[in-house]
């Protein structure tokens, strides 16, 4: 039943693709299909939920497909989870989309193209998560990547466009052909391509490695870990808006479930280490991003780089996880898993919501540099405050949702003291330790771009054009915002409900969340650790209530005095004595220079009126040292092969000679 | 419901609340001592924060709603962080509400609006105030958590109640390791409080300021309240770290006398560790900012070191 809902879901998706295609006016053409995505995001996150609450597996196998496999389709508690997460997003940035579209696309046959691409992209989603066999899974996972890279090439006028979007097409291929591999192990040692019979197959350990391999690059490709991030940071400035939004919140954690299903689900088997790999890789891509989040200016740059920072911090309690298991720890175990779920969900809401402001942003100031904002404030309040509780949550603060799931992260690495090995326990240090000094650095990230792009003064004519964006530009953004809130004040609730899914996939769940009543989170025991969220915002908002009514009476007889700012008596200030993005963050470049390549130029002034130029530039090493050099192997390498075609007959035949010759001892 | 306990909760958080200032006064004090100069009497902070309380507020006229709620946010924050630290008392209820990564938490709230409102009018200082604490804090708060789990992984939680219980009820035991993490947790919290050799407290030397830049707008009753959360913090750092590292005198037992002695050995404590404050500020200079990222990390290193020292060596 709720498995049909899905299928429902699925195909509203592409009736929205299938509608925009005759409509002649871009308005109409945005709304009929936002509102069949909306339609059908509704129906998955329904479907999505039950499955997750239920706790129990439903199949069908559909008649189509190839003639000896047909799809397979199922909804257990962990396809359930990520459909809620995949429709709810969905579902949400459907009442953004229309006005979105309306205000930034001006060509029609543009319009048509990023409706259509945006249904099959949503489709795509949910057919990954829904497949039950390695074929429908490839199929769905190929339409997904091919679907969004005509959204990123979308404005395909603009040279840079064009290249991040071969750059995204290029590395989803490559990791869709290494998730391809890794089925292909699977189905060699079992008996077909469906995930059952995955399941069932035995593998020796040599081949679960190279099982495992596959799946973490192929996967770890799409879900931009480091250093197979460097799509991510090209591709999401580019993209319109609310396809960011739904690329980095939604269709990251559709690799993450990906990989976990490999993992958890079909491999069945844990390594330890695996998890150490999981883990390290998670740590670095954690502080990487971040660090590269920080020196950025242009704003969706950063929220790209951000999100591989989040991955990493998801991957940590994947990596934690997998260590507690192969250990034979199931709770904790379950218990990291958990942590690294509930932070897809809170990351997808609130990077969704950070993408959806970014886009609201730029579609009024028309700025995508975060230097010549500010001041954003007075004139988008509504955004300004829904972003700020996206930025409040990113960077880990209490009572919102990101520090919820950093202190389940912490919680599980403190108990790495029940490991046997005295190595994996000093590593799971490291990664605390690398866990801590992330949330610091994001939270001074997300300080910079509050701080710049909405308060202080505006840095840019533009800026001071911009205006409150629509109402339902608005409404998805509250909703997100609300999402936000709810899930870091009542997480023992939304912990409580993912319970079936560690039940499903480790056969244990977590008995103590509640075990101090629904106020206090107890991950292990009441003894071990409490977070008592909604009293924390309760406690906060008494002593608030207390220090204002003190001080009512003083307000009364003094009310406060409006003048203009100190200027230290030198005169007026002006927008450029601000700190800007560059300059907020240059300690921190100081402090951890090497992290970067950094390009620092001071052009002396050339005249005595004329006061010089400084510009910094800001690469990224993975690039410069890894890509970059490949990309010229790659091309010296092709241009040896043309040595091979000289255009000399006598040569070509003596080829096709050689060839048979080897074919025929082979054969024979 | 408990309610003695919530009772006695409460008044621990209004006595924290109330004493704050001392604290901050009885350094001075004892400072200028140090100094050879006669030096205010121990309660002027108090006489300060009722001077600004009666005084009128000027606000820019660029002030966005934000910088006009953050000394409130800032204030209640830190009051609530007040509320969770075990002060003379164990088994309090308001300590089960947040564990020491959560209170961790609520001093990063505090300093993430503190930062946005020094940056909400768009003047120099404010801007790099709010820059300084952000490169100063991305230092010490990683050192702060993992100098707590060096001691959360040896009582196996991490809840402060839970820390100060064990120590206090098992036999007592040095651990390495508590060496590292009490050393850093002391750097932490000098780093944090905004005292010398990071940042001075004394002055508005332009070229200097740390936190008093964020707050340069600031004025009247607004002013007040984040100074008397500044004060409140430091006297959170002062009870933690004499508590988790010297908790013996903190009362077991909701009982008058066992309260009485564990107010008493807190005043103590609180005394001893504002000498040592003053004497350190009177002897150290200030640090060249750009020295103070050294200082840090090593306080962030030691706390790794304590760390892994702990799972290395300490575990079983």
């Amino acid at each position: 039943m709720y498995l049909h809902l899905a299928h429902f879901g699925v195909f509203l998706a592409l009736l929205a693709a299938a509608v925009s295609l005759p409509v002649r006016s871009i308005s109409t053409g945005a709304r009929m299909a936002f509102t069949l995505l909306g339609l059908s995001g509704l129906a998955t996150a329904t479907s999505g939920c039950m499955g997750m609450l239920t706790g129990c597996s439903l199949n069908l196998v559909l008649p189509i497909g190839l003639p000896w496999l047909n799809s397979h389709q199922h909804l257990d508690p962990l396809a359930g989870f990520f459909l809620l997460i995949v429709g709810g997003v969905t579902a949400i940035i459907s009442l953004f989309g229309p006005s979105y579209v309306i205000g930034s696309v001006s060509n029609l046959a543009a319009a048509r193209t990023l409706a259509f691409f945006t249904g099959l992209f949503v489709a795509g989603m949910y057919l990954v998560i829904l497949a039950a066999d390695a074929f429908s899974f490839m199929v769905a996972w190929e339409l997904m990547s091919v679907a969004s890279y005509f959204l990123v090439a979308h404005d395909h006028h603009k040279k840079e466009n064009v290249d991040a979007a071969f750059i995204y097409l290029l590395m989803a291929q490559v990791g869709g052909l290494f998730i391809l591999l890794g089925y292909g192990v699977l189905a060699g040692f079992g008996s077909g391509f469906t995930f059952t019979d995955m399941q069932a197959a035995t593998l020796p350990v040599h081949w679960q490695h190279i099982a495992f391999a596959l799946a973490f690059i192929g996967f770890g490709m799409k879900a931009g870990i480091v250093p197979l991030h460097v799509w991510l940071p090209q591709a999401h400035p580019v993209a319109p808006s609310h396809i960011s939004a739904l690329m980095s919140g939604v269709m990251l954690k559709v690799a993450v479930y990906g990989f976990i299903r490999f993992c958890y689900g079909l491999l069945g088997t844990f390594h330890w280490q695996w998890g150490v790999i999981i883990l390290l890789v998670g740590c670095a891509s954690a502080l990487l991003g971040i660090l590269y989040a920080l020196m950025q200016q242009d704003l969706k740059r950063l929220l790209a780089y951000s999100s591989v920072e989040n991955i990493g911090i998801i991957y940590m309690g994947l990596g934690l996880s997998v260590l507690f298991a192969s250990n034979g720890n199931p709770v904790l175990a379950a218990l990291g898993l958990v942590a690294a779920l509930y932070h897809c969900i809170n990351h997808a809401l609130f990077k969704s919501l950070l993408f959806l402001g970014a886009g609201a942003l730029i579609n009024q100031s028309g700025q995508h540099d975060l230097n010549r904002m500010g001041g954003l404030m007075r004139l988008m309040p509504i955004t300004a405050m829904c972003f700020l509780v996206g930025c409040i949550s990113i960077s880990a603060l209490p009572p919102f949702n990101g520090f919820v799931s950093e202190w389940l992260t912490f919680q599980t690495a403190l108990q790495g003291t029940v490991l046997d090995s005295g190595v994996t326990k000093s590593i799971i240090a490291v990664a605390a330790a690398s866990l801590a000094l992330t949330g610091a650095l994001a939270a001074a990230c997300f300080v910079k771009v509050f701080g710049i792009a909405f308060l202080g003064q505006a840095r840019h004519q533009d800026t001071l054009q911009a205006h409150e964006v629509s109402f339902g530009m608005r409404a998805s953004q509250i909703l997100l915002a609300s999402g936000c809130l709810l899930l870091g004040i009542f997480p023992s609730a939304a912990i409580n409900s993912m319970q079936t899914i560690p039940t499903d996939l480790l056969g244990i769940g977590l008995s103590q969340v509640e075990s101090g009543g629904w106020l206090w989170l107890t991950p292990i025991s009441a003894r071990a650790s409490s977070y008592g969220a909604p009293l924390v915002l309760f406690g906060i908002s008494i002593a608030w209530a207390g220090a204002y009514l003190l001080l009512h009476p003083r307000r009364r007889k003094t009310p406060v005095r409006y003048s203009p700012r100190w200027d230290c008596g030198f005169g007026s200030l002006s927008t450029r004595n601000q700190y800007t993005a560059t300059s907020f963050s240059q300690p921190i470049r100081r402090i951890f220079r090497p992290i970067w390549p950094i390009d620092e130029r001071v052009d002396p002034p050339s005249t005595a009126e004329d006061g010089g130029r400084y510009s910094v530039h800001v690469g990224d090493w993975a690039w410069e040292k890894l890509y970059l050099p490949l990309g010229r192997m790659i091309q010296r390498s092709a241009k040896m092969v043309t040595k091979i075609q000289g255009g000399n007959i006598r040569t070509y035949l003596a080829y096709s000679f050689f060839t048979l010759i080897v074919m025929l001892w082979i054969v024979i | 419901m408990n309610v003695s306990g919530w009772i006695l909760a409460l008044g621990q958080t209004a006595l924290l609340i109330l004493l704050a200032p001392l604290l901050s006064g009885w350094i001075k004090w004892v400072k200028c001592k140090f100094q050879n100069r006669r030096g205010p009497i121990p309660w002027q902070p108090y006489r300060d924060l009722a001077k600004l309380f009666r005084k009128e507020v000027v606000m820019a006229q660029q002030a966005s709603p934000l910088f006009r709620a953050t000394p409130y946010l800032v204030f209640s924050v830190t009051v609530l962080a007040s509320s969770i630290v075990p002060a003379f008392a164990v088994g309090l209820p308001t300590a089960v509400i947040a564990d020491v990564i959560v209170m961790v938490g609520f001093f990063a709230l505090a300093r993430f609006f503190l930062c946005l409102a020094g940056m909400d009018l768009g003047t120099a200082f404010g801007g790099m105030g709010a820059s300084r604490e952000v490169t100063i804090s991305s230092l010490t708060e990683p050192a702060m958590l993992l100098s707590i789990f060096t001691l959360a992984m040896t009582f196996t939680s991490t809840n402060l109640d839970a820390m100060v219980l064990h120590t206090l009820t098992q036999p007592f035991q040095i651990y390495p390791s508590f060496i590292f993490a009490g050393m850093s947790l002391l750097l932490v919290g000098v780093a944090e409080c905004g005292r010398i050799p990071i940042d001075n407290p004394a002055t508005h030397l332009e070229l200097t300021m740390i936190h008093e830049a964020m707050i340069l707008e600031y004025s009247g009753r607004h002013l007040a309240l984040l100074e008397w959360a500044s004060m409140l913090k430091m006297l959170i750092f002062g009870v933690l770290i004499c508590n988790l590292f010297l908790p013996w005198g903190t009362a077991l037992h909701l009982e008058p006398t066992a309260i009485a002695v564990g107010l008493l050995t807190l005043g103590i404590k609180l005394m001893g560790i504002g000498f040592v404050l003053a004497a350190s500020e009177s002897v150290l200079a200030k640090m060249r900012l750009f020295r103070t990222p050294e200082l840090l990390s090593l306080a962030f290193i030691i706390a790794l070191l304590g760390m892994l020292g702990h799972v290395i060596l300490e575990v079983h």
